[in-house]
Parts: structure tokens; C-alpha cells; sequence
């Protein structure tokens, strides 16, 4: 693999690895305040739809995105509902709502749009377009530094740069303000949360919230960036492997990044057959259903704990329960 | 909270869950456009309307019936197993690979060897997550959604790469032999003259009702159910009586692989004949809405998975004759699940006032 196959390679590493991070930082979002959210999937793929749709209808990309925050705000909504206020099974919920989003944005589409489920295509001001970062050009010349730059750096559409502000956002968010403090202590210890005077019920229904808002970003990113339309079960499980990024990253912000991007490197590397061919040794090809079930190989090698324990919030997955 | 009666508990709650995700199916087929009762109308008549529509009916519901049983044994020991569609095609593989090794004499033989070779691999693909799970404690529900994904690619690779026969396009294995072919209900003297249209429902449907049975046996009058169904009430409690917790996750896990694995059986064996990509459909995730909607009761189970064969035929009938889209059925499962599963409190709430209001009724009345 010479540098410039490595180059055109780690580009869509960052535009596939995108919609990992929203999402994985979303359910980070989530399980950090002890709910678990196996419905990641779902909510981005309505957001898909939602933005897909409204992006086609009205023409803006920026209300496409809107609608799409919106449309997984709602899922988000009826999952706080189940796992807080009723105190349902988190799991099941999540996985429900998988499924009603799947059901769901097909008849939407299909009824808007009469296109077997897809939304028509996006151009223009309809899709997040690429931008090219300043000096791009100029210093494209730079040995090594500057094709990387050019490539891989620049050239994105602002939806990527936005998660990847979000990363160190995150950080400061959880490590360094009051609310980041409660929002750890709700998942580990609501008991004591609320001994403080503190909502438990509140910073939950907040967090939910911005697994929401996440997913919604991710979702429209899929539909109105990284491709031009919402086509039907367009996520193809991208939820879930955010959330095995999710358990390999250990449930912190920075490792996120590394861990959806290393999956987002993976994605990329599966769709050049002939660069895996080269790679591959001797008669031996790697085939290519091996890469597209590695991220979840090393999900479960990591469940294991061969690679360092993967520890969840302790109170993740139980309802919380006011003493009377 | 309060404490209903168990008849209403046990029939009362999924009845009116089930009522509440068809009145919002039905809202949403007003919402696009689509007229409910004309919906209700074309799927009762395709799909219980005629002997054809029935052995479509009655083939899905077979499927179910087997994924319904492998969520409902784990979760008597507290695992929730979503590996159930992986679990599925990997017994999908143990059918083809027993069926392709030797020319089976006849079919009852074929049957039994598939029936072994599709719990074999489904239990095997469910061992993994098990003894993570119970040794190293790794979260059961993320391994077994891994191990779906994991098992989808791995069939992909097998079909394309490995089982295709030379000079085929398409990947899937070859035909299994005509002798191993399962009669279907048009085979069947008796019940041919009722089902005189080619139908997939085969006798893998009273394989399907023998495993219910059986699982009752295992889980209600048996020592290793009844450990099974301790340790899913209290672990603790479990644990103080000696019984042992890797034990119980392990074996619960592999008998729920292997119910799962089973549903091949129908499938594969008994409806294409070969092994095809994705052959399992969803049916595994469908275990879930079965289970829950069946209140983990192989019972429950039989009548839920009849229902949801019914939603699923009717659903196709519907795809097929009106404007909705087929899709509709997707939603009403997830809204099922949704129901009986994670908003059931919420349905017990909307209970409560109910029975609370009927006793005092009748102490007003005798006043």
C-alpha cells in the first residue's frame, strides 16, 4: 500500500468513523447516567429518514438536520419514558424501538416519496457539502504532512469537524463541571445523587436527551453528507457497533474517538478489495465478511477482559427507585 | 405498587399491550393514507381465509414457535439471549452441512440427524456468550448482538467462498437430496386433502409443538428446570442452595441456542431446501415479541407465535394487495415488544384503578 492508497484510505476512515462517534459518544451520553441504550440504531436511522426527507423537501440541509434531531429526540423520549418514568426493562425497550424505526421509516418514506423507501436524491444546498480548510492547497506540497492534510484533514463536510469538537466538548463536560460530576455519580450511585438534593429523575431525562440530540446529528450526517438521500435501513448496524466502540473505549470520550475510528478504519479497508488483496500474504486472501465482522470480534475479545477489563456504570440497566 | 390478579397478569396485560400497538399501527395506517379496516380484512382473509393462507400461517408460526422457546428458557435463568437469528442460521449450517454429507435413506432419518445438527450449532454459537458471560461476566445481551453480526458475515463468507458449488452464481450451497425432502401438509395423507395447494408447512410443526411440550417438562418438572428458574428469581438465594450459577447460565444458554438452532429445521430443511443467505428473516428477533407476548410460557408461546405467523402471512397478503407497505409488520412487532416489554408497568398502572374500583362497587351495592 503506497501513501497516497493510505491517504484516500484514512480520508473515508474519517467520513465512515463519523457517524460511529456521534453515535458512540451519544450512548456514552447515556450508560454514563445508567441507562443502557441499545436503541442507538433506531434513533439514527429515523434521524436518517427524518433528514432525508425534510432535507429533499425543503432544500436545506440545515432543516434537514433540525428534523432529524427532532424525529430522534422523540425515540429518545419514549425511551426515558419506558426506562425512567415506568422503570421498564432498558434493554427490551431499546431493542423495540429498533425495530419500530425500522418499520417506521420505510412506511414514512415510502408514503412521502413513493420510491420503494428511499427519499429522493440530495443535491446543493440539501447536503452538508465538503470544505476546504484554509491552505489546503498551498500546502499540499509539504512532503508526507501535506497530502494528509489536504486529503485527509480538509475536505470534510462541517458535520465532521463538529464531532470531532465534540470529543474534547465531551471531556470537559464530564470531567470538569458540576454537572459532568452528577451525571457520572447518577450512573454509578443514584442513591447518593439524590441524597444531595439532586434529581435523579432529571439528570436521566437529561441525558437521554443528549443521546438524542447526538443521534439525531449522526443520523442526519448519514442521509445528508456522507451519502445523498435516506435509503432503507441505511444504518446497516452502525448502531450497534457504536456501542461496541462504546465498551472498547471503556466509556470515556477520548477513547471514543480511537476506538469508532479504528472501526470507521476497518469499514473503509472493506471496501477496497484490492487494496486488501495486496495486503494480503502470499496465495492467502483476507476475505472481506472477516474485516465487516472484526469490530465485533474485538468487541467480545474485550468483553472478556483479555485486553484489560471493560467495567460499565454500576447502576447501569436498573431502575431507579425513590426511597419513601 | 399494587398487585393485580394473576388471570389478569397472565392475560389481561399482553391482551391490552397487544391492543395498544394495533391502535397505533392503525393510526399510523390512517397517517399514511391507508384504511385499517380494509387492512384487518385482507390479512384475516390471506392469512387465515383459505388452506393456502394457513400454510404459510402455520410454516412462520413454526419458526417462531422455536425462537419464542429459546428466549423463553433464558430468560427463566434472568439471560436475556438476542443471539436468537444468529443462533438460527448457524443451525441453518447444521442442517446443510448434515444434509450434503450422506445420501439420507429416508426422510424420518434425515430429520432426526438435522434436527441434531441444527441444535449442535446453534448451541455451540450460543456457548460463547454463555461462558463469557458466566466466567468473565461479559454482558450477555452485547455478545450475543456480536455473535449475530459475527455469524451473518461468517455464513456470508461460507456460502461465497466455501459451500458454493463450482460453476453457481448465487450464494448458497446445492440442493440437499430429494430423499431428504420433508413432507409438507400437501404430503401428508389426511391433511392433504385439506391442504391441496404446495404449501412450506411441514411436519417440522409438530416438532415445533413436541419442543413446547418438552420445554414445559424441563422448566415446570424438572430438578435442572427448577434450578434454572431459582436462579433466575434470586441469585443469591440460588447460590445459598448450592446451585450452581455457571452451571445454570451455561446449560440454560446452550438449551436456548440449541431451540433456536432448531427452527432451521423448518426453514432450511423443510422450505428452500438449501442453505441461502440471511435465511432466517428476522424470525430470531421475533423469539422476543413471542416470549415476552407469550409470558414465557410454552403455552403462551404457542399462542403468541400463532399470532405473530398470522401478522406476518396476513402482513405479506397486505404488502401485496393494498397500498401499505409491508413494512407495517416490522412496526407492529416492535411496538409489541415495546408494550409487553419495557412500558408493562405503564399497562399495570392503567390496571390498577380498575380492580381497585370493583370491590367497593359492590360494598356500595350491598349498602
Amino acid at each position: 500500500m503506497d501513501y497516497t492508497t493510505l491517504i484516500e484510505i484514512l480520508g473515508s476512515t474519517l467520513r465512515l468513523g463519523t457517524p460511529l462517534l456521534l453515535a458512540c459518544i451519544a450512548g456514552l451520553y447515556s450508560e454514563r447516567a445508567g441507562i443502557f441504550d441499545i436503541g442507538l440504531e433506531g434513533k439514527m436511522l429515523m434521524a436518517a429518514m427524518a433528514s432525508g426527507a425534510v432535507a429533499a423537501l425543503s432544500g436545506s440541509a440545515w432543516i434537514g438536520l433540525a428534523a432529524g434531531i427532532t424525529a430522534s429526540l422523540l425515540f429518545a423520549a419514549i425511551h426515558g419514558l419506558a426506562s425512567i418514568t415506568f422503570r421498564g426493562n432498558q434493554l427490551i425497550s431499546g431493542v423495540a424501538l429498533n425495530f419500530v424505526a425500522s418499520g417506521a421509516t420505510i412506511l414514512i418514506a415510502q408514503t412521502a416519496f413513493g420510491q420503494g423507501g428511499r427519499t429522493p436524491p440530495l443535491d446543493g444546498a440539501a447536503r452538508f457539502q465538503a470544505i476546504t480548510l484554509p491552505f489546503a492547497e498551498a500546502l499540499s506540497g509539504v512532503p508526507f504532512l501535506g497530502p494528509f492534510y489536504a486529503k485527509v484533514i480538509s475536505g470534510q463536510s462541517l458535520l465532521v469537524y463538529l464531532a470531532l469538537a465534540i470529543v474534547p466538548a465531551t471531556w470537559w463536560l464530564l470531567y470538569r463541571t458540576r454537572f459532568g460530576l452528577r451525571l457520572r455519580a447518577v450512573g454509578e450511585n443514584p442513591e447518593s445523587v439524590d441524597t444531595a438534593g439532586v434529581s435523579v429523575i432529571r439528570l436521566r431525562y437529561t441525558a437521554v436527551a443528549l443521546t438524542g440530540v447526538l443521534c439525531g446529528i449522526a443520523g442526519a450526517y448519514m442521509a445528508t453528507s456522507l451519502q445523498a438521500g435516506f435509503g432503507r435501513e441505511m444504518t446497516a448496524g452502525r448502531g450497534y457497533i457504536a456501542l461496541a466502540a462504546l465498551i472498547f473505549a471503556k466509556w470515556r470520550p477520548w477513547q471514543a474517538l480511537w476506538a469508532t475510528m479504528l472501526f470507521g478504519f476497518l469499514q473503509a479497508l472493506a471496501l477496497r478489495p484490492d487494496v486488501i488483496e495486496a495486503m494480503s500474504p502470499g496465495s492467502l486472501t483476507i476475505p472481506v465478511s472477516f474485516l465487516d465482522a472484526l469490530p465485533y470480534l474485538l468487541t467480545v475479545i474485550v468483553l472478556a477482559g483479555f485486553v484489560g477489563r471493560a467495567i460499565p456504570p454500576r447502576a447501569g440497566g436498573q431502575p431507579y427507585v425513590k426511597e419513601r | 405498587m399494587e398487585k393485580l390478579p394473576a388471570w389478569a397478569d397472565l392475560v389481561l396485560v399482553p391482551l391490552i399491550s397487544l391492543a395498544l400497538a394495533a391502535l397505533i399501527s392503525a393510526l399510523v395506517v390512517l397517517g399514511i393514507g391507508g384504511d385499517p379496516i380494509e387492512a384487518v380484512s385482507v390479512m384475516v382473509k390471506g392469512a387465515l381465509g383459505s388452506a393456502y393462507g394457513w400454510g404459510y400461517t402455520l410454516y412462520y408460526t413454526t419458526s417462531f414457535i422455536f425462537t419464542g422457546l429459546a428466549v423463553t428458557v433464558a430468560y427463566h435463568a434472568s439471560q436475556f439471549n438476542i443471539g436468537g437469528e444468529g443462533q438460527a442460521q448457524l443451525g441453518g449450517l447444521g442442517v446443510a452441512l448434515v444434509l450434503l454429507a450422506v445420501d439420507w435413506p429416508h426422510w424420518s432419518v434425515a430429520l432426526l440427524a438435522a434436527s441434531l445438527g441444527a441444535a449442535a450449532f446453534g448451541a455451540a454459537w450460543a456457548a460463547i456468550p454463555a461462558w463469557l458471560q458466566a466466567k468473565r461476566g461479559s454482558h450477555i445481551v452485547i455478545t450475543t448482538i456480536m455473535f449475530n453480526y459475527i455469524a451473518a458475515a461468517l455464513i456470508v463468507y461460507l456460502l461465497v467462498e466455501v459451500l458454493r458449488p463450482v460453476g453457481q452464481m448465487d450464494p448458497a450451497t446445492a440442493h440437499f437430496p430429494a430423499s431428504a425432502h420433508l413432507p409438507s401438509f400437501g404430503e401428508i395423507p389426511g391433511l392433504s386433502l385439506v391442504f391441496s395447494k404446495q404449501v412450506p408447512v411441514n411436519v417440522s410443526f409438530f416438532l415445533s409443538i413436541a419442543a413446547c411440550f418438552a420445554v414445559w417438562v424441563l422448566l415446570w418438572r424438572t430438578r435442572l428446570g427448577y434450578e434454572i428458574r431459582a436462579f433466575g428469581k434470586s441469585e443469591t438465594a440460588a447460590v445459598y442452595a448450592g446451585i450452581s450459577p455457571t452451571r445454570v447460565i451455561v446449560v440454560s444458554m446452550l438449551i436456548s441456542g440449541a431451540l433456536a438452532g432448531l427452527m432451521a429445521v423448518n426453514n432450511v430443511m423443510g422450505e428452500s431446501e438449501r442453505l441461502l443467505q440471511n435465511a432466517s428473516e428476522g424470525a430470531g428477533f421475533i423469539g422476543i415479541a413471542v416470549a415476552l407476548m407469550g409470558r414465557n410460557h410454552p403455552l403462551g408461546v404457542f399462542l403468541a407465535a400463532l399470532l405473530f405467523g398470522f401478522l406476518y402471512q396476513g402482513g405479506a397478503e397486505m404488502g401485496l394487495w393494498t397500498t401499505i407497505p409491508i413494512e407495517l409488520r416490522t412496526l407492529l412487532q416492535g411496538l409489541v415488544i415495546l408494550f409487553t416489554g419495557a412500558l408493562d408497568t405503564m399497562v399495570r398502572m392503567m390496571l390498577v384503578p380498575l380492580f381497585r374500583a370493583a370491590p367497593m362497587k359492590r360494598i356500595g351495592g350491598a349498602a
